[in-house]
C-alpha cells in the first residue's frame, strides 16, 4: 500500500485527535480553481482529502453534489484530468493522503488497468467507488488492493453483524462509516447512535473508522470526532463553493477563501473533539 | 419442433451473481446491498411457492385478463404481401399494457416481504400507472418518480396515477427523462430501506430484477407459443418487439430462445438518425458499461458520462437497456436494428387505419420493422410481433407531431 495513508491516520491518533476528511468535486467549477481548492485543504486542517471524479449520474448524491458534478462537467472535467490535479497536487505536498470517490463506469471506460497505473503514478492512495460492493470486488477492488492502492469500503446502518466481515474483508486505509440511510448531504443523525456504531464496526477491525454524512459546523465535526478516528465533510465543502459562485456560475475571490475559513472552523471543531470527549 | 439440448440452452442465465455472459451483476450503494439480498432470498422461495404461482395465476387471469389474445392481423398481412403477420395483444391488458404482468408479480413479492410503501420509476407511464393501480388493488401507498419532460408529454397517464392515489414526483434533474427518474427513485430508495420496495419496471437494473421481470413477462412468449400451435400447428419464423429497457421484447423473445429456426429481432428507438446524439439505440450505437446496478450497453461518451437519449417515444426514451439483451446480442442470437422516430410514426398510422387498432408508439416501432420484414418473407412464414401497448396515451403527442388540433 501507498504509505502516505498509514502514517496520517497514525500521526494524527498520537497527536489525541480524529482526522479530519475532506471532499469536494474535481473540476468545480473548473479546473484552476479546484486545484487551488485542493492546495487550500491542508493548509486550513484538512488530514486527507477525499476528491470527487464527476459522473452524470450520481445515483448515491443528494442534490448538491449532483450540481458540483454537472459544474465540472459543464467545465470540462474528465477522469484523466482528475487524475492531473491529483498530480498537480503532488508538486507541492507529498504527504497529504488523496482519495479518488465516485462512480466506477468512467474507471471501467477509462480501462481498470490503466487507471489504475495513471492513479499511482499521480501519488493517489485511496479509492472510494460507491457503486461496487463487496460482491464486485473482482472488478476494481482486488486489482486495486494488487497494485498498492487502498480501496476504502462504506459501511451503512444497513450493513449488519453478518454482513460486516464481508465488507470488510478487503477493505484497506479506512473504513468510511455513513451515519445514515440515505444520500448525501442530508441531516445529521444523533451523534449518541453513531459511537455504538463505531464501535460495532471496530469489534471488527483495526483500521481507522471515518463517520460522515451529514456533518456541516464545527461542532458537529466536534460530537461525532468523540467516537470516531475521523470525521468526513463533503457536502458542507460543496455548498459553500456554489454560494460562492457568480451569477454565470464562475469561481469568485471569495471560492477559494469561503473553504479556507469553514476547513479552518471543522479543523478547531476536530481538535477539541477529543477534550470535550475527556470533560 | 426445433427444441435444442439442454446442454446448448440460452434460457439458464443469470448464474448466482446475476450475470448473463459479462453483463448483469450487482452495482450498487453498499446501503442497498442487503436490500436486494433479501429480495433474492424471497424470490427464490416465491417462484417455487405453489401458493404464490397460484394467485399470480389467479390474478392474471381475472384482473389482467389472460391469457391476452393472439390476432391474426389478416389486413395488414394481404396490404404488405408477404408473411402471416400475428399479434400478441398485450395491449389488452387492463391498464393497456405488458407492464401490468411485472406490478403484479412484484406486489406480490412486496407483500410476501412485508413492505409498506411502493415506489416507481415511469418513462411513458405506462409502468407508473400499472405499479399505481396494482399498489390501489393492494393497498399500498406509492411514489412514482417521473421525467419533467415526460410528464408534459405524458399528461394522460400522469392524471391516471393521480386519480389512482399514486403521488407523481416529477423529475427535473438531466434531461429529464427515464435515466433521470431511476436515479431519483434509487435515492428514494437508499433513504427509506426499511418499509419501501423498488418496483422496478424493466428487465434491467441490480440482480435479480432482470431476472424476475422477465420470468413474469415470460408470460407473453408462453402463451404465444401456445396460442400459435393451436392456430397454425408451427413455431412463428420471426419473431419481433421493440426495446426500450426491455421488458416486453424479453418476455416474448425467452420462451424461444433454444428454437434456433425462430429468428429473434429486437427494435431500438433510431430517433432522428444514429449519426448525432438523438436516438436511444443502445446496443446498435453504444459500448459496454456500467449503470443503474448492472453491466449492459449504454449511450456514453468517451468518459464514460451517460449521455441523454431522445426518442418520439417516452417509453424507449433510456440510454441503456436489460443485460439479457446486451448479453443476446453480444452472442449474436438476437439481432437488434433501430427504427427512427418517422417510421415509428408512418407505422402507427397504417396499423390504426388497416387493423383498427391503435398502437403506443413503443410497439408502432416493431411494426414498421414489420413493415420491412414482412414482404420479403414468404407468404408461408410467419412473424409473431409483440403488441405491447395501447396508443391512446400518445394521441396528443401524435396529433401535436401532424399538426392537429385537439
Amino acid at each position: 500500500m501507498t504509505a502516505r495513508m498509514d502514517k496520517r491516520f497514525a500521526d494524527v491518533a498520537a497527536e489525541g485527535r480524529p482526522a479530519l476528511v475532506t471532499y469536494f468535486m474535481g473540476g468545480d467549477p473548473d479546473y484552476a480553481s479546484s486545484l487551488e481548492i485542493m492546495k487550500a485543504l491542508p493548509k486550513a486542517g484538512s488530514d486527507v482529502i477525499e476528491l470527487g471524479m464527476p459522473f452524470s449520474d450520481p445515483m448515491a448524491d443528494g442534490p448538491a453534489i449532483q450540481v458540483a458534478g454537472q459544474r465540472a462537467l459543464a467545465g470540462g472535467q474528465t477522469l484523466a484530468k482528475t487524475i492531473q490535479m491529483a498530480r498537480d497536487f503532488r508538486k507541492e505536498d507529498d504527504a497529504t493522503p488523496i482519495v479518488l470517490m465516485g462512480y466506477y463506469n468512467p474507471i471501467y471506460i477509462y480501462g481498470v488497468e490503466r487507471f489504475l497505473d495513471d492513479a499511482l503514478e499521480a501519488g493517489i492512495d485511496g479509492l472510494i467507488v460507491v457503486d461496487l460492493p463487496p460482491e464486485m470486488d473482482d472488478e476494481l477492488c482486488i486489482p486495486a488492493l494488487a497494485k498498492g492502492i487502498n480501496f476504502i469500503r462504506l459501511a451503512t446502518p444497513t450493513t449488519d453483524e453478518k454482513r460486516l466481515p464481508a465488507v470488510l474483508k478487503n477493505t484497506s486505509g479506512f473504513v468510511y462509516y455513513v451515519s445514515m440511510n440515505g444520500i448525501t448531504g442530508s441531516a445529521l443523525p444523533d451523534p449518541s447512535l453513531i459511537g455504538g456504531a463505531v464501535g460495532r464496526i471496530k469489534a471488527h477491525t483495526k483500521l481507522p473508522v471515518c463517520v460522515g454524512f451529514g456533518v456541516k459546523t464545527a461542532e458537529h465535526a466536534r460530537a461525532i470526532g468523540a467516537s470516531a478516528d475521523g470525521v468526513v465533510v463533503g457536502t458542507a465543502i460543496v455548498n459553500q463553493i456554489a454560494s460562492s459562485l457568480t451569477a454565470d456560475g464562475k469561481a469568485s475571490a471569495a471560492t477559494v477563501a469561503g473553504v479556507e475559513t469553514l476547513v479552518m472552523s471543522l479543523a478547531s471543531g476536530v481538535r477539541a473533539s477529543r477534550l470535550a470527549a475527556a470533560e | 419442433m426445433n427444441q435444442s439440448p439442454n446442454l446448448n440452452s440460452y434460457r439458464e442465465g443469470p448464474d448466482e451473481d446475476g450475470r448473463f455472459g459479462i453483463f448483469g451483476g450487482r452495482f450498487v450503494a453498499e446501503t442497498l446491498m442487503p436490500l436486494i439480498l433479501e429480495l433474492q432470498a424471497e424470490w427464490d422461495k416465491a417462484k417455487t411457492d405453489p401458493a404464490f404461482q397460484a394467485e399470480l395465476k389467479h390474478l392474471g387471469a381475472h384482473y389482467i385478463g389472460r391469457p391476452s389474445p393472439l390476432y391474426y392481423a389478416e389486413r395488414l398481412t394481404q396490404h404488405l404481401g408477404g408473411a402471416k403477420i400475428y399479434f400478441k395483444r398485450e395491449e389488452l391488458n387492463h391498464t393497456g399494457s405488458h407492464k401490468i404482468n411485472n406490478c403484479i408479480g412484484q406486489i406480490l413479492l412486496a407483500k410476501r416481504m412485508g413492505k409498506t410503501r411502493i415506489i416507481a420509476e415511469t418513462g411513458a407511464g405506462q409502468h407508473g400507472v400499472a405499479s399505481a393501480t396494482v399498489a390501489a388493488r393492494f393497498g399500498f401507498p406509492c411514489v412514482v418518480y417521473m421525467g419533467a419532460t415526460d410528464v408534459e408529454r405524458q399528461a394522460p397517464n400522469v392524471f391516471r396515477m393521480k386519480l389512482l392515489g399514486a403521488e407523481v414526483k416529477p423529475v427535473t434533474a438531466g434531461s429529464g427523462t427515464l435515466k433521470d427518474a431511476m436515479n431519483e427513485a434509487l435515492r428514494d430508495w437508499v433513504t427509506n430501506v426499511d418499509d419501501t420496495y423498488y418496483l422496478i419496471g424493466t428487465a434491467a437494473g441490480p440482480h435479480p430484477y432482470p431476472e424476475l421481470v422477465r420470468d413474469f413477462q415470460a408470460v407473453i412468449g408462453t402463451e404465444a407459443r401456445e396460442q400459435l400451435m393451436a392456430a397454425e400447428g408451427r413455431l412463428p419464423d420471426m419473431v419481433i418487439a421493440a426495446v426500450g429497457g426491455g421488458s416486453n421484447a424479453i418476455g416474448i423473445f425467452h420462451p424461444f430462445l433454444d428454437d434456433k429456426n425462430v429468428r429473434i429481432v429486437g427494435v431500438e428507438a433510431g430517433g432522428k438518425g444514429l449519426d448525432g446524439d438523438l436516438h436511444c439505440a443502445s446496443l446498435t450505437a453504444g459500448s459496454p458499461g456500467v449503470l443503474h446496478g448492472n453491466r449492459t450497453y449504454l449511450l456514453q461518451d468517451a468518459d464514460g458520462q451517460i449521455k441523454e437519449g431522445h426518442s418520439i417515444s417516452a417509453g424507449l426514451d433510456y440510454p441503456g437497456i436489460g443485460p439479457e439483451h446486451a448479453w443476446l446480442h453480444q452472442i449474436g442470437r438476437a439481432e437488434y436494428v433501430p427504427i427512427m422516430d418517422d417510421e415509428a410514426l408512418e407505422a402507427f398510422q397504417l396499423l390504426t387505419k388497416l387493423e383498427g387498432i391503435i398502437p403506443a408508439l413503443e410497439p408502432s416501432h416493431a411494426i414498421a420493422e414489420v413493415i420491412k420484414r414482412a414482404p420479403k418473407m414468404g407468404k408461408d412464414q410467419i412473424i409473431l410481433m409483440n403488441l405491447s401497448g395501447r396508443g391512446d396515451k400518445d394521441i396528443f403527442t401524435v396529433g401535436k407531431i401532424l399538426g392537429m388540433e385537439l
